[in-house]
């Protein structure tokens, strides 16, 4: 039997919460959207004009739009299967009897606590043509002869991007898959091993499917903040240059702050909002299938 | 002979985990090395990695010079700023979020999954489609440039999460335990307090160090939401080090040192429990 009085106490516990979420997210979500309609500049305040959906057709017709979904998508799928590889792969070497391994585990945690800022500058000096680490290393190698334009190719800058993310992103998926490796039941790998399992064998029928539980569960959790990589790029190459870089976040800033159309860019940036929530839903519904 | 084979083969994968390690560890390490190393060595060419001389220099000019001198970056007052915005968004979230957490895990109501999901979701939006439209209404409500302001957006920020894993460590507490001390007297809320809440501590303890360090790195919103001295954080700090043609890479060091070792410190903390914690909420 439920007391009367516990009957509403969910609610006063609830409320708090939702409160601060609605003013925080909600209301300046509902204010852009309204401002998306709009034809606001930041140059002049009387321009909060209505005009209907003619923001989003601007975006429909810009091909610089169109690029920057695109490389978003590069970037995140480059990315986030990267760090995904990767995080396994060191994960598996340190999930073993190794000297030392307590404090391996921690050194593979740190870039997860460096700000993505910081990654940007870090990342930015590194792959300075003229005085970043990068070049300087390769020059007194003897490996080049002129500098390689690291941020600036066409290529090239999307990797120095990536690369700088990766770095981040990787140490989180590691952290995860050492400790879901470390908890994984012994029995099935000794049978596999009386039964003369190969190495790859073990690996395939035993630990990726036990596994593939922390795979979502990272995934989900990575999925809320992957937004984070705007600080990366918007520092170390802003989105250009000639847009070679531009992530919707980017391109974001670029019509609101650095075009002044705040109109555009919050039609832009509902665009960005409904993508990213849609993946972490995709990906949340993924995780709760596999809980079952 | 197999037995050596075997050995061969740890000793390579050994030697391979301290190569990797040492990779992911160069940028960190170069950041501290130039932060102690003389100016002549910073960009040099060839590089120099290790510092022939150790200096404090840096960290004595933005730490501990007096007077407004031309090149001190005031430090003191983004590292107070930051801990406190951290410290108290983090407690804040925390508290919320576990309340709520437990309401979803212990009753029954309508539309409970929903609400649960959309909570969730909130977190996904991106800081850069929230934080001009916040800063407007920020304007209105009278909360730019404050700590208080900065300190509201972290805490919304870092709930969905809190109640997720919380969620998660409450729903495995079973019942039974909590029955058995309310039939000895207990209400629900010393139940919470004196059974559910510590056996969740590994998951208090992992959304904290996330929600500490969403806060303490947290750059986009705070770059719009902060104006001056009185609310500025570590991460827009950094930008005190650029200007228009020249970098001062040293001081951005000593300043990202600073900014690691809170960050570290309180990893180290809870680290024993933060791998626990994240997982064990997610997965059942």
């Amino acid at each position: 039997m439920v007391l009367k009085k516990e009957r509403y106490l969910p609610f006063f516990l609830i409320i708090p919460s939702v409160m601060v979420i609605l003013s925080i997210v909600a209301f300046p979500l509902l204010f852009s959207l309204y401002v998306s309609f709009t034809s606001y500049s930041l140059l002049d305040p009387h321009s909060m004009v209505f005009n209907g959906l003619e923001n989003y057709l601007t975006l429909l017709k810009d091909s610089i739009f169109w690029h920057s979904l695109l490389n978003t998508v590069i970037f995140l799928t480059v990315g986030l299967n990267s760090e995904l590889l990767l995080g396994l792969g060191i994960a598996l070497l340190l999930a073993r009897e190794i000297r030392g391994g307590r404090i391996l585990r921690t050194i593979a945690m740190i870039p997860m606590m460096f700000a993505p800022a910081l990654v940007g500058f870090q990342f930015k000096w590194f792959f300075n043509d003229q005085v970043g680490l990068v070049n300087n290393l390769l020059y007194s190698l003897n490996v080049i002869s002129k500098p390689i334009l690291w941020l600036i190719g066409p290529r090239l800058s999307m990797l120095s991007i990536l690369v700088a993310e990766i770095w981040r992103g990787t140490s989180f998926m590691t952290i995860i898959f050492t400790a879901g490796l470390m908890s994984l039941p012994k029995d099935p790998f000794e049978a596999a091993e009386v039964d003369g399992a190969s190495g790859f064998k073990k690996f395939r029928y035993i630990t990726f499917p036990l596994l593939s539980p922390f795979v979502f569960i990272a995934m989900a959790i990575r999925s809320l903040d992957i937004a984070t990589a705007f600080d990366i790029v918007q520092i170390m190459t802003g989105g250009g240059p000639a847009h070679r870089t531009e992530l919707m976040w980017t391109y974001v800033y670029r019509l609101s702050i650095v075009d002044t159309q705040f109109g555009l860019g919050c039609a832009m940036s509902y665009v960005t909002v409904i993508i990213s929530v849609l993946f972490a839903f995709y990906l949340f519904k993924q995780l709760i299938k596999a809980r079952r | 002979m197999k037995f050596s084979k075997r050995k061969i083969k740890k000793s390579i994968l050994d030697i391979l985990v301290y190569i990797v390690l040492f990779i992911i560890v160069i940028p960190g390490a170069w950041i501290i090395f130039t932060s102690i190393r003389p100016n002549v060595e910073i960009n040099a060419y060839p590089p120099v990695w290790i510092p022939s001389k150790i200096t404090f220099e840096e960290y004595r000019q933005d730490f501990f010079s007096h007077g407004l001198q031309e090149q001190a970056v005031p430090i003191r007052n983004y590292l107070f700023n930051s801990l406190t915005v951290a410290i108290s968004s983090t407690i804040m979230a925390l508290l919320l979020g576990t309340l709520a957490g437990f309401a979803f895990a212990r009753f029954n109501f309508k539309g409970k999954d929903t609400l649960f999901l959309t909570i969730i979701l909130t977190r996904a939006v991106p800081g850069i489609a929230l934080s001009l439209p916040l800063f407007m209404l920020f304007i209105k409500w009278k909360l730019v440039d404050t700590l208080l302001g900065l300190s509201i957006v972290y805490i919304a920020y870092n709930i969905p999460f809190t109640i997720w894993i919380m969620d998660g460590f409450f729903r495995e507490i079973p019942q039974d335990i909590e029955e058995a001390a309310r039939i000895d007297g207990c209400t629900k809320w010393q139940a919470f307090i004196k059974i559910d809440l510590p056996l969740s501590t590994p998951g208090l303890a992992a959304c904290g160090i996330f929600a500490f360090l969403m806060a303490w790195n947290e750059f986009q919103l705070a770059s719009v939401l902060t104006r001056s001295l009185s609310s500025k954080t570590l991460p827009v700090g950094l930008f005190d080090f650029t200007s228009e043609f020249v970098m001062n890479w040293r001081g951005m060091c000593a300043m990202a040192v600073i900014m690691f070792i809170p960050a570290i410190a309180f990893t180290f903390l809870v680290s024993k429990n933060l791998v626990k914690g994240l997982t064990f909420g997610a997965i059942k």
